[in-house]
C-alpha cells in the first residue's frame, strides 16, 4: 500500500472509530452530562430500587416497597438547606395540588427523601414538612438512619451529594417518579412540574 | 548499556514510569481529582505529557517506523483530536470519578492516544498544520471554559458549581496565555518553522 493510500484508509478508520466511540459514549449525541445519561437510561430501562428501612417525619418506619401498586413521586432533600430545597418543597406541593383529589394517598403519594440522616431528625423532619403542608400520610418527609442503606439508595437513584463550603451540600435536583412496579421510570427537572403531573395523571 | 544515550533514555523511561504510578495511586488521584480545576488543567495535561515525553525517548527509527505504520501524520493528528475532545465532555469527568474503568482508560487514552501520535506527527507537520493543532486545541479550550462560566447548570454531579466556574475562568485565561505564546513564537527566535524531516528533525519545538 503507497503511502497516501495507507493514510487515507486509517484516517478513515479513526474517524469511524472517533465517532462511534462519541455516538455510544453520549447515548447517540444526546447525553452529554452524567445527569442527562442517567434521565436517558431510566426512560429506556426503568431501575429497581433496594429495599431499605425509612424513617417518616412522625417516627413511622416504612420501605419505599409498601407502595407498590402506587405511584410514588420522590425528592432529595435536606432539610437545612436554605436554597434548592426550599424550593423544591414549594414544587412538591405544587405537583400535589394538580393530581387529582381522590386519588391522592389511594393512588399516588408523595416522599421528600432527607440525605443528611446526622442533622435531620423527626423533629426536623416535621418541620420541614409543615412548612409545606405535608400530612405525614400522602406526603411523608423521611429519613434513611442506616449510612450503608442511604448510600445504596442514593446510587439506585443517581443521586450524588457533596458538602459545599458553607456547611451544606450540592446534589443534582429533580423530580423522580417511581412506577406501580417499584421501578424508576421517570426524572425531570424541577421546574417541569405541571408536565411531571401530567404525566402522573395520564398513569393513574 | 554500551549506548549512553539509550542507557540515559532507559533511566528517564524508568523515573517517567515512577512518576505514571504516582499519579495512579489513590493518594494522588483523590488529591488531583477533588476539584474540577485540578482534574481537567493538571491531572488531565499531566497524563498526556507523560504521553509526550515517553514518546521522545524511544528511538527515532522506532517512531519512525510506528508513523509510517499508521499511515503519517494526519491520522494521529486526528486520533488526539478525539480523544482530548472526549475527555473534555462533563459526562466523561464525572465517569472517571464513579467508573473504575473509565479511569483507567483516562490513565491510558490520554498518554497513548493523545501525547503519544501528537508527537509522531509533529515531526512531519508543516507550519500550517501545527498551527492547526494548536489554533484548534487554543479555541477549544476558550469555548469549553466560555461554556463552563455561563451554563445556568451544573455541568458535572460531582463538582460544585463555582468549581465549575473557576475552571472555566482558568481554561479562558489560559487559552488567552496560550494563544499569546504560540502568536509570539511565529515573530521571535527558533519558532520560526518546524523542524522539515530530513533537516535536524528531532521534533522538540513546540510551535
Amino acid at each position: 500500500m503507497n503511502p497516501v493510500k495507507r493514510s487515507v484508509v486509517t484516517t478513515t478508520l479513526v474517524i469511524s472509530l472517533g465517532s462511534w466511540f462519541f455516538w455510544w459514549g453520549t447515548d447517540g449525541f444526546t447525553a452529554f452530562t452524567a445527569e442527562t445519561a442517567r434521565r436517558v437510561e431510566i426512560l429506556h430501562s426503568p431501575r429497581p430500587l433496594p429495599a431499605v428501612m425509612l424513617e417518616d417525619q412522625d417516627g413511622n418506619k416504612f420501605s419505599l416497597q409498601d407502595y407498590e401498586g402506587r405511584l410514588l413521586a420522590v425528592d432529595f432533600i435536606y432539610t437545612s438547606c436554605t436554597t434548592l430545597c426550599q424550593s423544591m418543597g414549594m414544587i412538591f406541593k405544587q405537583i400535589r395540588d394538580l393530581i387529582p383529589k381522590e386519588s391522592l394517598g389511594r393512588d399516588f403519594a408523595l416522599i421528600s427523601i432527607s440525605f443528611d440522616p446526622d442533622h435531620d431528625d423527626t423533629a426536623s423532619l416535621k418541620k420541614y414538612g409543615q412548612a409545606y403542608g405535608a400530612d405525614g400520610k400522602i406526603w411523608r418527609i423521611a429519613r434513611v438512619p442506616d449510612k450503608a442503606e442511604l448510600k445504596s439508595l442514593l446510587d439506585a437513584f443517581g443521586i450524588v451529594v457533596i458538602p459545599d463550603e458553607f456547611g451544606g451540600y450540592e446534589h443534582n435536583t429533580a423530580l423522580h417518579l417511581v412506577g406501580r412496579d417499584g421501578r424508576l421510570r421517570l426524572i425531570t427537572d424541577i421546574d417541569k412540574a405541571a408536565p411531571f403531573a401530567e404525566q402522573v395523571v395520564s398513569l393513574l | 548499556m554500551s549506548n549512553p544515550a539509550l542507557s540515559r533514555n532507559v533511566k528517564y523511561g524508568l523515573g517517567l514510569g515512577i512518576l505514571y504510578l504516582l499519579l495512579g495511586t489513590p493518594m494522588a488521584r483523590d488529591w488531583l481529582e477533588a476539584t474540577m480545576s485540578r482534574h481537567m488543567l493538571v491531572q488531565m495535561p499531566l497524563l498526556v505529557i507523560l504521553g509526550i515525553i515517553a514518546c521522545r525517548l524511544l528511538p527515532v527509527h522506532w517512531q519512525n517506523a510506528v508513523l509510517a505504520g499508521v499511515g503519517g501524520s494526519v491520522p494521529c493528528v486526528v486520533v488526539a483530536l478525539f480523544a482530548s475532545s472526549y475527555w473534555m465532555l462533563p459526562r466523561a469527568l464525572d465517569a472517571a470519578l464513579t467508573d473504575p474503568l473509565a479511569e483507567v482508560g483516562k490513565f491510558l487514552s490520554l498518554p497513548l492516544l493523545v501525547g503519544f501520535p501528537l508527537v509522531l506527527a509533529w515531526r512531519r507537520l508543516t507550519l500550517i498544520g501545527r498551527g492547526f493543532v494548536w489554533t484548534n486545541f487554543i479555541s477549544m479550550l476558550a469555548v469549553l471554559g466560555w461554556l463552563y462560566i455561563v451554563a445556568p447548570v451544573r455541568v458535572c454531579n460531582s463538582y460544585l458549581v463555582n468549581d465549575q466556574e473557576h475552571a472555566g475562568w482558568y481554561m479562558v485565561i489560559g487559552s488567552i496565555l496560550l494563544f499569546v505564546w504560540w502568536l509570539a513564537t511565529l515573530f521571535i527566535g527558533s519558532g520560526v518553522g518546524p523542524n522539515k524531516p530530513g533537516g535536524n528533525g528531532s521534533g522538540t519545538t513546540l510551535a
